[in-house]
């Protein structure tokens, strides 16, 4: 009797879930329940199951073994159109929409919607856009979205179809702060109107912030779930990671030499011709991290793709020990010692190719230094083992293409690959986007690794927090510019909020 | 020039591009679904085979028109099993559906030939009458329009309709619009709650129905119900050109028909002494005026009149 009722208030109920790929197994028995009208965090290191476990949910995939139970009854969940009639709706950590669609378009697309004309459409969706505060234009074509964008569209479309029980994986991912803030108030509406959410995030300051209760996944099993009040990010920390770690990030005194790369007046256009950077000026010495700090958008990208030759250069000079590197092609860049990792913001597709395994991976920046007209394969094979052992990269295999590790893991590979070619300027953009804290610690860790071998690095990060306690120097961008340079130990993250803003150092002083 | 030579030349032009249209929005709706079907040059041939020896037998038309349409269905089932189901690879799959029909197609027809008495098979009369242009009693005898309009064959209206019926389908219809979100990302196509598999197994269904269509076209009105070995000649690869010439849009299909069908026939109505190119080069024209487009098309790199995204690749829901 007191087992049913207690049935009747779980939204979700997943007991002895199991899911392997081939060898891998993916979820290893396990249990987790979602009641009605609560938020729930679901935690884990990359790899440690976490979207297998939903996409069971949504039933992209199907449990080896194991029940699922909506609202207390026992269901089977083969397809994704099962899952949308139990009132289960997911947002995919890639989007699942079509580009060239409109967003009324995505919405509609695969409901039983009697033909209405898209006017009509487009009001229904703005009145449930409205409902929870979301904005969106009904017509827009999702190719000319930004990400935060495509992700209204995501919610809507689930949220046209009814459901009750939303599914975010890492939805906060790809998000500026302020984006993130609107998510949640949207997810707390939604609780608060008795729906049931799970949401899958590495922040665990969001997590403290916006959940009831978490789950923690480590290695494919449920290791614990507790109330979000009763924790602490140290405790959450542990759980996931199996042992205590110390979330305080070094900042490793070295010696700086004079400036290895000088930007001198750069200004760079864009492919529809508007000014992205304008009159950029800073330089980089070795043994030091160089933080870029900006909202997104501020040319982040544009300075990357400068530095390494992508991008072609209007105006300004680019000194790499004092000689001009303009014009440079992108080989002749890395065989320089320059050296560029860039994460964009879907996580897919930037500088490594997914359907080859580490070992092709790594020839792709070498093979040209090979001699003759075959390529080796065993150096690369081994380069590709060491990184696996120490970066803990968690693959089947060198040969396994990196489009089946876990995002974490190709992150790893991505920045393992720069620095194994031994660069005297390492520029890595976003390098712990998605990335769980075990992770991130990792490759704060190797930063720092290279920065007291003396390599100069250019960080450009997201996490204000982090950028303060990792860099040397941080730089701020605001709409192509650099509003300032300041020293990481003697600034607050207020005033770095201030400056991306685009509020002039002068007024700050009065501020201050 | 005068008028009577023009209006021939487009009734010419018409017919000839009537078996290409059906053709192409058949294969339309299939790289729609995300398939590339390269069978439908084999498709055609076992629609003109089938049809003929059905029709040979029963003489009925009917039945006639059933055969080509479902062997052509059966032909794109047989890719669909193996290409939606068992994931073989797309284009291997339709090249080898072309060699198969061109074979099967030779097969039947000097089967029926050899044990014809006269060594040439030829088609009841009477079923052949069905087929024959139609005449509206006024409409038909109007001059000029007459002979522009109201004379074509049964097809030649049954395409125009079909085309505009597919238009409508894919643009104006959720369920085209679904089918359009399979060929584009069947993975996000299926999370909508979209059957990918039942989508794609009907459009290409469909896709060789209409290239077994454009086989009975090419049995009656083209080889003139006689059977000719290698009647099809290129028709169905013409088509899977028209497919990029056309933008992917039923709509446009007839217009592009219509301009590769005048490709077909330029050679008999140009005056031999002013242009006097050899016939291979006419052959070729279809393709050098698509691969032209295609240049074009990247050139603009438009984004909405662009190969389906998922055209040629397999989907599988768990795979990532
Ligand atoms: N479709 C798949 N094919 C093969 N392996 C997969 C697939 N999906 C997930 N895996 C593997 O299962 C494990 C768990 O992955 P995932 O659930 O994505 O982790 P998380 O979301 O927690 O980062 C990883 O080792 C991953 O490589
Ligand atoms: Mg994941």
């Amino acid at each position: 009797m007191e087992k049913e009722q207690l049935n009747g208030l779980n939204a979700i109920e997943l007991k002895g879930i199991n899911k392997s790929f081939g060898s891998v197994v993916a979820n290893k028995n396990i249990d987790l329940t979602v009641r009605k009208g609560e938020i729930l965090a679901l935690l884990g290191e990359n790899g440690s199951g976490k979207t297998t476990l939903m996409n069971m949910l949504s039933g992209i995939y199907r449990p080896d073994s194991g029940s699922v139970f909506v609202y207390g009854q026992e269901v089977h969940i083969y397809t994704p159109q099962d899952a949308l009639n139990l009132g289960i709706g997911m947002i995919h950590q890639h989007y699942k929409l079509v580009d060239n669609l409109s967003a009324a378009e995505n919405i509609v697309l695969g409901t039983k919607t009697k033909k209405q004309s898209m006017s009509q459409l487009a009001k229904n969706i703005e009145q449930l856009s409205l409902h929870f505060g979301l904005n969106i234009d009904p017509n827009k074509k999702i190719y000319d979205m930004s990400v935060s964008e495509k992700q209204t569209v995501e919610i809507v479309k689930v949220l046209y179809r009814g459901a009750k029980i939303l599914v975010l994986d890492e939805p906060t991912a790809v998000l500026t702060p302020q984006e993130s803030k609107k998510l949640f108030a949207i997810i707390t509406k939604m609780k608060e109107e008795g729906n049931s959410i799970i949401i899958i995030t590495h922040k665990l300051n969001e997590v403290m912030e916006v959940s009831d209760r978490v789950s923690v996944l480590r290695k494919g099993e449920c290791v614990a779930t507790v109330e979000t009040k009763k924790s602490s990010a140290e405790q959450l920390t542990e759980l996931m990671v199996g042992r205590a770690v110390d979330l305080s990030i070094e900042r490793p005194e070295t010696f700086k030499s004079d400036p290895v790369l000088e930007i001198v007046r750069l200004g760079v256009r864009n492919d529809e011709g508007v000014e992205m950077l304008k009159d950029v000026n800073f330089d980089l010495r070795s043994g030091e991290i160089l933080g870029v700090a900006g909202v997104a958008g501020s040319g982040q990208k544009e300075l990357c793709e400068a530095l390494a030759g992508l991008q072609k250069v209007e105006k300004g000079a680019i000194l790499y020990y004092k000689e001009n590197i303009v014009g440079r092609t992108p080989d002749e860049i890395i065989r320089l010692g320059i050296s560029m990792s860039f994460v964009p913001e879907d996580r897919l597709g930037m500088g490594l190719v997914a359907s080859m395994g580490m070992t092709d991976n790594m020839l792709l920046k070498t093979y040209k230094q090979s001699r003759g007209g075959f390529v080796k394969r065993s150096p690369a094979r081994l380069k590709a083992k060491a990184l696996i052992e120490r970066l803990d990269i968690i693959t089947p295999g060198t040969e396994t293409p990196v489009s089946k590790l876990s995002g974490g893991n190709v992150q790893k590979v991505l920045l393992g690959r720069e620095i194994e070619s031994q660069p005297n300027v390492l520029i890595t953009a976003y390098p712990v986007r998605g990335l769980d804290i075990n992770s991130a610690y990792t490759i704060y860790d190797l930063l720092n690794e290279q920065k007291m071998k003396g390599v100069a690095i250019l960080f450009i990060g997201e996490d204000l927090d982090v950028l303060l306690e990792l860099c040397d120097r941080i730089m701020v961008l605001y709409d192509g510019q650099v509003q300032d340079i300041l020293q990481a130990d003697q600034v607050t993250k207020e005033q770095i909020g201030l400056l991306m803003t685009g509020q002039k150092p002068r007024e700050l002083k009065e501020v201050r | 020039m005068d008028l009577n030579y023009l209006i021939s030349f487009i009734y010419a032009v018409i017919v000839a591009g009537t078996p290409l249209l059906l053709a192409t929005l058949g294969e339309i709706i299939t790289q729609k679904a995300g398939n590339l079907n390269l069978g439908v040059e084999g498709m055609m041939y076992i629609g003109v085979a089938s049809g003929f020896a059905v029709a040979y037998y029963t003489k009925n038309p009917i039945f006639f028109i059933l055969a080509a349409i479902l062997s052509g269905a059966l032909a794109a089932f047989l890719y669909a099993l193996l290409t939606v189901t068992l994931k073989a690879n797309q284009t291997v799959t339709g090249l080898a559906l072309s060699i198969f029909g061109t074979g099967f197609a030779n097969f039947v027809g000097e089967t029926i030939t050899n044990t014809s008495p006269t060594r040439t098979a030829v088609l009841d009369g009477k079923l052949m009458s069905y087929f024959k242009p139609i005449n509206i009693p006024l409409l038909s005898d109007l001059p000029i329009l007459g002979r522009l309009l109201f004379q074509y064959n049964i097809f030649v209206y049954l395409a125009v309709l079909i085309a505009l019926v597919t238009g409508y389908f894919l643009f104006n219809d959720i369920r085209g619009l679904n089918l359009r979100a399979v060929g584009e990302n069947a993975a996000a196509a299926d999370a909508s709650g979209i059957d990918v598999f039942k989508y794609k197994y009907l459009a290409i269904c469909f896709g060789g129905a209409l290239s077994g269509l454009a086989g009975a076209y090419i049995s009656v009105i083209t080889a003139g119900g006689t059977w000719t070995a290698n009647s099809v000649s290129g028709l169905g690869w013409i088509s899977v050109a028209l497919v990029i010439f056309a933008g992917w849009n039923p709509y446009k299909a007839i217009f592009g028909s219509a301009i590769f069908g005048a490709l077909r026939v330029l050679r008999f109505y140009l005056p031999r002494q002013s242009f006097n190119l050899p016939n291979s080069l006419y052959g070729a024209l279809p393709f050098l005026v698509t691969a032209l487009v295609i240049i074009f098309t990247s050139i603009f790199n438009s984004k909405e009149i662009q190969q389906p995204a998922g055209c040629g690749v397999n989907y599988d829901r768990e795979e990532r």
